[in-house]
């Protein structure tokens, strides 16, 4: 068996909001003990809402912002724990991608510019020959090496993202974090953006984890996918598992609020009520018990954590998973006409 | 059968530095029908969100609507409205949802204090009667607990009830049609499940049309009796819900179908629209779809199509139906 790329093992973010004119102090509980491994050229898809934890997952692996506990294992080495010339390098194998390219690159500096840094601060090539790799890799994003020269602000919003991708593939490295990538992009160019990805993976065996609040993009690239709900991955399975045969009822409500573009095979609707817990107040059970609709929903749910446990070939946090009515079949697809 | 809303070769244009002008709104037909939701599709920039301002008349200056373009509000022409008959349009006869629940809502008024300024903007009630009013309107927009809500700031509410804060104020006026521009974008997806179930049973319940600006066909395809596709500023193709889904008539709507991932069928890869989409400075000649059209013909570089009826309510702007070739 494969080594994994990455280990992630129990990691935690809290933060303190508040204080200083803001009212009382409060900890936020962002991220709640999240473990998963990621194997080389593996993509593992994360969706979750927005104050899910998510996208504070893809940061703190990668440094950008401190855990408050647990551990990250990339390649073998221990990434919290690694400082100077040794956590220089772990970051030039770890890239990440953002949802808004417009903000994350900087407006003063052109595309080739910010293209080149990378390169520049690993010192991975000969300064002459910077020029040439920043062209290439242009062409492999699908960019016209015209728009070297150019800044962000004469650039449209996916030859943005595509910039943003070849700053991230110009350090050479095997791991790329991609935060929503897509969800500021039109339609049309939404799947431009997706292929490339692809292609990328399999050429360059890069492994993903691919940050989206939508199911159907996730699906797209994903080979499995780890649902997040209030700071924990609440179901983690096989894209086909997760999508097909999904567990936890908060996994089964997101799938049949996807927006189905075919007005004949509209999927039958979960409309939950409620909205999850604050942050600030983390419940004593289930975080989905407020919000919950198994029918086995019982006094444990809200007083007993439940968790995550392995089922049919999938990890579920729920204290009901393998009680569903319908067996392990599929309810969120059945046909309303 | 006469329409609520009837809108003809509407027209919007900005003048550029240079003394040109460009029009993000170019010729726009669309009609709406009492009780009846209506979808406007289409990407960023092609002059949907325009289209619904100009209903209000509020395009942002130095933007005006062009001589010739008729707005009819059952039957009355709202393109010659003095001040205070357009008031009682805005807010009365149509209300407005914007995407942004926190930017559309005063961060230093209670909700409650918003929804009853709508209440009073056009009607005289004494302030215990337009309290209650304002409470009845929360709950009528789902909001749990209204009077209780009703003393809360805007931040003190997820963005979920903010929106439903803002449909109520929408519904303050009693108005016979509701815009809602992108009203679930901000939203998360159960969270948008619930709000579009709402404008919806509202719509039942009131007799409302709704005019629902999207840029998501999945939306579109799940609340719409009829869809309008726009793109550069034209709608390309109209058509019942059911029929645009099963036989899209032009070739941008077939191609955004195919670019759009599925959950339940699986694809390696999913088809691409090249390019991107134009901005008002350069609509191509001729058909405006044309530079990334993968079905194109000679003329449609050359020649602008006209807009075909193709029977059961379906009409697209393509030279293909037009010379029969589909």
């Amino acid at each position: 068996m494969t080594a994994p790329l990455l280990e992630v093992r129990d990691l935690t973010k809290r933060y303190v909001s508040g204080g200083l004119l803001q009212g009382q102090k409060k900890t936020v509980y962002a991220v709640n003990g999240v473990s998963f491994d990621l194997l080389p050229g593996e993509t593992l898809g994360v969706v979750g809402e927005s104050g899910s934890g998510k996208s504070t997952v893809g940061r703190t692996i990668l440094r950008l912002v401190p855990a408050t506990g647990g551990a990250v294992r990339f390649g073998g080495a221990d990434v919290f724990a690694a400082t100077g010339a040794a956590l220089k390098a772990l970051r030039r194998r770890m890239q990440i991608i953002f949802q808004d390219p417009f903000s994350s690159l900087n407006p003063r500096m052109t595309a080739g510019a910010a293209v080149a840094e990378g390169i520049e601060i690993h010192r991975l090539l000969p300064r002459r020959e910077i020029r040439a790799r920043v062209a290439a890799l242009f062409l492999e994003v699908g960019l016209d090496p015209v728009y070297i020269p150019r800044y962000p602000h004469e650039c449209s919003g996916g030859q943005r993202q595509r910039i943003g991708i070849a700053r991230a593939l110009a350090v050479d490295p095997s791991f790329i974090v991609c935060d929503e990538p897509v969800s500021a992009l039109d339609v049309s160019v939404q799947a431009q953006v997706l292929n490339l990805l692809a292609d990328l993976q399999r050429r360059r065996g890069l492994a993903f984890l691919f940050i989206a609040h939508d199911l159907a993009v996730v699906r797209q690239l994903a080979h499995r996918i780890a649902v997040m709900y209030f700071g924990r991955i609440v179901e983690l399975g096989t894209t086909e598992a997760v999508i097909g045969r999904p567990l936890h009822p908060y996994t089964r409500a997101l799938l049949s609020a996807v927006p189905e573009p075919d007005p004949v095979r509209q999927r039958a609707r979960i409309v939950l009520a409620g909205e999850p817990p604050k942050p600030t107040a983390p419940p004593p059970g289930c975080p989905f018990a407020s919000r919950c609709f198994h029918p086995r929903r019982d006094a444990r749910c809200t007083t007993e954590l439940p968790p995550l446990r392995p089922i049919d070939g999938s990890v579920v946090a729920c204290h009901h998973a393998d009680e569903w009515p319908d067996g392990s079949t599929d309810s969120s697809l059945t046909m309303l006409r | 059968m006469t329409e609520l809303l009837d809108v003809r070769d509407l027209r919007i244009g900005f003048p550029l530095a240079g003394g040109r002008t460009v029009f993000p709104v170019d010729g726009v037909n669309l009609q709406v029908g009492r009780g009846e939701t209506v979808a406007l599709v289409g990407e960023s920039g092609c002059g949907k969100s325009l289209t619904s301002l100009a209903l209000l008349r509020l395009v942002p200056p130095p933007g005006s609507i062009m001589q010739g373009s008729r707005i009819l509000l059952d039957g009355t022409d709202v393109m010659a409205l003095g001040a205070e008959a357009l008031r009682q349009v805005r807010g009365r006869r149509i209300g407005m949802v914007f995407q942004d629940p926190m930017t559309s809502l005063n961060p230093v008024l209670t909700v409650g204090a918003q929804v009853r300024e709508a209440v009073t903007a056009h009607r005289r009630l004494k302030s215990s009667e337009a309290k209650a009013r304002a409470i009845a309107l929360l709950g009528e927009a789902e909001i749990p607990d209204p009077a209780g809500r009703y003393d809360s700031y805007p931040h003190e509410l997820s963005g979920g009830l903010r929106q439903r804060a803002l449909i109520a104020i929408a519904l303050a006026g009693e108005p016979d049609l509701l815009i809602a521009d992108e009203p679930t974008t901000a939203l998360d997806v159960t969270v948008q499940a619930q709000v579009l179930e709402l404008l919806d049973r509202l719509r039942a319940t009131r007799g409302m049309a709704v005019l629902l600006i999207t840029h998501d066909l999945g939306i579109a395809a799940g609340r719409a009796d009829r869809v309008a596709v726009m793109y550069a500023g034209q709608i390309v193709e109209e058509a019942p819900t059911a029929r645009l889904f099963t036989a899209p008539g032009h070739p941008y709507t077939r191609a955004l179908f195919r670019s759009i991932p599925r959950l339940d069928s699986a694809v390696e890869r999913l088809a691409q629209i090249p390019g991107g989409v134009p901005s008002a400075e350069a609509w191509p000649g001729g058909c405006r779809f044309h530079p990334r059209c993968s079905e194109v013909l000679a003329r449609c570089a050359a020649e602008v199509p006209p807009v075909v009826d193709e029977g059961g309510g379906q009409s697209a702007r393509c030279w293909l139906p037009a010379e029969g070739r589909r």
